[in-house]
């Protein structure tokens, strides 16, 4: 490393990070707002129905379901977004975290940061969903 | 009861969450559950999705606050979230096999936990010297405080580790972020300042969440109706928190919340055990 390349430091990191949080919770409670507002909107005189446990239909549980809703302008899938870069907000911070440690040149803390970041793929893909 | 109505209590009842899980560092996931349960008479599972956004909710809301103190000790928290998140998919994986009046009486038990957890002696002190391991794994660390800055040193990680695993199975099969059992693998195991420990269990309760919310958002645990009034509750609830918190005295606060959790714990327990979930 020369002299003028700044050093990133573990605090310069974290800050980023921090941004990163915070800007993910914002657009993710923004966009639950938006299809909240028009799920109330379409369908808040119903009755709901959440004493028997029946699992959502497959339009809210995968991503194409969630795609194919969003092109229909349907406001549950629009929520589901949200959720979904809720969800997304701690992995990007693991990836981050990745980034930074590969940029420090930290072999050890590179591979733990790995094994997490697989884990939580498995859990992703690993069809556990049954 | 219209969708309107209940979306409107449920917001409420999401906010109160927030803050008094963000006031007393219980996160938004303890209160949801029996608030939808009990409250609602919503199925516990659904509940459980929800409290697993509520917790990544609290945990990614705060988490931006805390990081600019650059305290959290994101080596210790990344070498943890091995045990937390590979607990979390088995703890996922077990909650197939879980009969739903199980879940309600562990759930319970974990609550009573947790809310003694919240009254207990906070560790304030900083090791001088750590195990071997400790620093093979450089886990030791420092953080600004008044007096200047404090370095401290960890023991017992093979036991915090066993801890976290534990943590994140109940994590997995609850929807809860653990941090209760999270706090005592760090400060009373290894030896974490508080200050140290509560702030990385913040960064840690996300991840975890994380890991089994990506199975439970699949197996339709996650009901756009319900997260939408909980994942905007608890973020202002968490937001109105963490600026009360420099302003009051949350002990006599704790006490309060530690005796209602501790009723409705035994609520839990009690529907669970008469088969009513």
């Amino acid at each position: 490393m020369t002299k003028e390349t700044k050093k990133i430091t573990d605090y310069d990191v974290e800050q980023l990070i921090g941004q990163v949080l915070r800007y993910g919770v914002l657009l993710s409670g923004s966009v639950a707002i938006i299809g909240g507002i028009w799920y109330l909107f379409q369908q808040g005189s119903a009755i709901p129905h959440y004493s028997n446990f029946s699992g959502e239909p497959a339009g809210y549980t995968s991503f194409t379901g969630i795609y194919k809703g969003l092109l229909a302008g349907s406001a549950k899938e629009i929520i589901q977004l949200g959720v979904v870069i809720l969800i997304a907000t701690p992995i990007i911070r693991i990836i981050f975290s990745l980034i930074s440690f590969i940029l420090e040149k930290d072999r050890l803390y590179t591979i733990i940061t790995l094994i997490v970041l697989c884990i939580i793929l498995f859990s992703m893909f690993g069809g556990l969903a049954v | 009861m219209t969708i309107l109505t209940f979306t409107i209590i449920l917001l409420l009842g999401a906010y109160l969450a927030g803050l008094a899980g963000s006031l007393t560092g219980l996160g938004g996931g303890v209160v949801i559950i029996p608030l939808l349960t009990l409250f609602f008479h919503v199925d516990i599972r659904y509940a459980i999705g929800a409290a697993l956004v509520a917790s990544i909710a609290t945990s990614s809301g705060s988490a931006s606050a805390y990081v600019k103190e650059g305290i959290t000790n994101i080596r210790l928290g990344m070498f943890l979230e091995i045990a937390t998140t590979a607990g979390a998919v088995l703890g996922a994986i077990l909650a197939i096999y879980t009969p739903v009046n199980l879940v309600a009486i562990i759930f319970g038990v974990m609550l009573i936990f947790s809310a003694a957890m919240t009254l207990r002696k906070k560790n304030e002190g900083a090791l001088r010297e750590g195990s071997k391991l400790s620093y093979q794994l450089k886990l030791n660390g420092s953080y600004p405080a008044k007096e200047g800055v404090v370095a401290y040193k960890l023991k017992n990680i093979g036991a915090g580790f066993s801890i976290m695993t534990v943590a994140g199975i109940l994590s997995g099969l609850l929807g809860i972020g653990s941090g209760a059992l999270k706090v005592l693998a760090m400060d009373t195991a290894m030896k974490v300042p508080f200050r140290v420990s509560t702030t990385t269990s913040n960064f840690m309760v996300g991840v975890t969440a994380a890991a089994s919310a990506v199975v439970y958002l699949q197996r339709g645990y996650i009901d756009p109706g319900i997260a939408f009034p909980v994942i905007i509750g608890v973020l202002g609830g968490a937001f109105t928190g963490s600026k009360l918190l420099m302003k009051i005295d949350v002990k006599k606060l704790k006490l309060i919340f530690s005796i209602a959790i501790t009723m409705i714990a035994l609520n839990m327990i009690y529907n669970g055990l008469n088969h009513k979930f």
